[in-house]
């Protein structure tokens, strides 16, 4: 039952971090109906951009928890603000001149940025893994069984709160102000937004941007979580965040933070449970099986024919 | 007379070998509606969609006037500023609102540029400033207001789609409206309504041609209502305009009854 408990809580944490990345899927998907392959390799750039800040100003090892979280609070934004401009610029560059073209061409444009995001980061920061050590270490012990001993530590907290405080941010951004009003409009009838004075070209950089944004926390997350990082993380991470996007229902955001955390839970019970070797494969089988029989996935709504 | 709002100046729209627009002029003034009719493919939805930016014309000007004397240029206008700076706002025969979307936010949508600047682009609207929230209730007022003017206000939180047909249309133009266009554009806005329908939208395009300072401009096959409330009628037949009057000239016009009304038994 503790071993049980243990996984939970490994399976919540990894969960959040393929939730952030999901949503950038789910809400590019959303406006502009093309799947970003590109994304998870923002992803990646982002845990590299947190890593090289990291060594720039030289925060590890710290055993102050409140200095810990402020240094990674300004890891955070700076690799926000860098992985905001990669995904401008790659809106701008690779997606934005294929609008009004075939449904496959921005499709395939994205394989192609992927691609060279990863040869890009692969040239100029060696194949090698890139360790770091713990930023904030330690934790504490929630049960104590006579088999297994249940802890939880800071950086599982800081993962799950922030991926939380992210998130509620994010959903009201949506709901509530006039960019998230104006993005769903966008979502449903662009040329209805454009006529209304809506900057729809803006709106969906801005869409660009924020996914980029969220994506980096992940990979700060991932970077910290892990400890090893390596130019081709972005690929299975980012599948695994399209799987969980796919399970949430491709454009609902609820959809993408549930599926990021079933996906995440599949993923570490299998490890745990049956192997680990294979983990993967239970995250891909469960993108196969929903395709399958479940394709408008868990909060998705069914397929409405555009006019 | 005072300037047209509008002046549209040998308009021409040509698709390939067709030419569904051939050198049409015609001015909208301020406070009237002018009314554009013709047979079906007479082009009037194309001169529509080139005053409104959805196509780029082939040939031809079309200058729109504000009250300060602002020029617009519509036919180099980039598309979304055409609605931002020249006050553009159009309605779609086939209604296009966002359905699902509340009609609130549908109202509070075409407000979107305004409460931008007021969100400081949206950062102040993260953190929800007294000066964003100032600006989002004064939206919410207007868009009350405009629920009410079309008499929809009880259905403010409902998706739009769930709407009746009639209350649909009504939203659409309130919806233009809220944009403060300086035109108005309806294409065929009585489609479909049935007869009570159609006079509460004579009442309602009145109302707002007498109260809100604009210039309406309108496609409309229902001769009922282009007879009852045009100040100014526009007749096109394969792209070319035909004749140009009040509704008792246009109606006597040999060139119309020959074309069009001739069919239609008087």
């Amino acid at each position: 039952m503790n071993y049980f408990i243990q996984q939970l809580i490994n399976g919540l944490t990894l969960g959040s971090i393929y939730g952030l990345i999901a949503i950038g899927y789910t809400m590019v998907y959303g406006i502009i109906g093309m799947i970003n392959f590109a994304h998870g390799d923002v992803f990646m750039v982002g845990a590299f951009v947190s890593l090289i800040t990291v060594i720039i100003f030289g925060i590890t090892g710290t055993t102050n928890i409140a200095l810990g979280i402020g240094a990674l609070i300004l890891v955070a934004a700076i690799s926000m603000i860098i992985a905001g401009v990669y995904g401008w610029t790659i809106e701008r560059l690779a997606y934005r001149p294929l609008r009004g073209s075939f449904r496959l061409a921005p499709l395939i444009t994205a394989i192609g940025v992927s691609i060279f995001l990863q040869n890009f980061v692969q040239a100029t920061q060696g194949a090698r893994v890139k360790p770091l050590n713990a930023i904030i270490s330690g934790g504490f012990t929630i049960l104590e069984g006579n088999d297994f001993v249940v802890r939880i530590t800071y950086m599982q907290i800081l993962i799950v709160v922030l991926t939380f405080l992210l998130m509620s941010g994010f959903t009201y951004l949506i709901s509530k102000t006039s960019l998230g009003r104006a993005q769903r409009a966008c979502e449903q009838d662009m040329k209805m937004a454009m006529l209304l004075g809506i900057d729809v070209n803006t709106t969906i950089s801005t869409t660009f941007i924020i996914g980029a944004a969220l994506a980096s926390v992940a990979g700060l997350m991932y970077l910290l979580y892990y400890g090893v990082i390596d130019f081709y993380i972005g690929f299975s991470a980012g599948i695994k965040a399209f799987t969980a996007a796919v399970l949430g229902g491709v454009g609902s955001l609820p959809g993408a933070m549930l599926g990021g955390l079933v996906i995440g839970l599949i993923e570490v019970f299998f490890a745990a449970y049956f192997s680990s070797e294979y983990k993967d494969v239970a995250a891909f089988s469960m993108l196969i099986v929903v395709l399958i029989f479940m394709p408008q996935g868990l909060l998705g709504r069914p397929e409405i024919e555009k006019v | 007379m005072s300037q047209p709002l509008l002046s549209v100046n040998q308009l021409t729209m040509r698709f390939g070998g067709l030419t569904a627009v051939d050198a049409v002029s015609f001015d909208v003034h301020r406070n009237h509606i002018t009314a554009v009719i013709g047979p079906n493919g007479a082009g009037k939805t194309t001169a529509f969609n080139c005053i409104t930016g959805f196509y780029k014309p082939t040939d031809g000007q079309i200058v729109l006037r504000h009250k300060d004397d602002n020029e617009f240029k519509l036919e180099e206008m980039e598309d979304f500023r055409i609605s931002q700076h020249a006050k553009v706002a159009r309605t779609f025969q086939n209604i296009r609102l966002f359905g699902g979307m509340t009609v609130l936010e549908n109202l509070m949508i075409a407000q979107h540029n305004h409460l931008m600047k007021a969100s400081a682009y949206t950062i102040g609207g993260i953190f929800n400033t007294p000066s964003y929230q100032r600006a989002q209730e004064a939206a919410k007022q207007k868009a009350l207001a405009w629920m009410d003017r079309v008499g929809i206000t009880d259905r403010a939180d409902d998706p739009a789609a769930a709407l009746p047909y009639g209350a649909q249309r009504k939203l659409e133009i309130a919806r233009a409206m809220c944009t403060d266009p300086v035109l108005l554009c309806l294409d065929e806005p009585a489609a479909g309504l049935n007869p009570k329908e159609s006079e509460e939208l004579n009442a309602l395009l009145r109302s707002i041609r007498d109260t809100n300072d604009v210039g309406i401009l309108l496609i409309e096959h229902d001769m009922s209502v282009v007879m009852e409330i045009s100040d100014h009628i526009i007749v096109l037949d394969y792209g070319r305009k035909i004749s140009d009057g009040t509704a008792t000239e246009v109606r006597n016009d040999p060139a119309v009854i020959k074309a069009y009304l001739g069919v239609v038994e008087e």
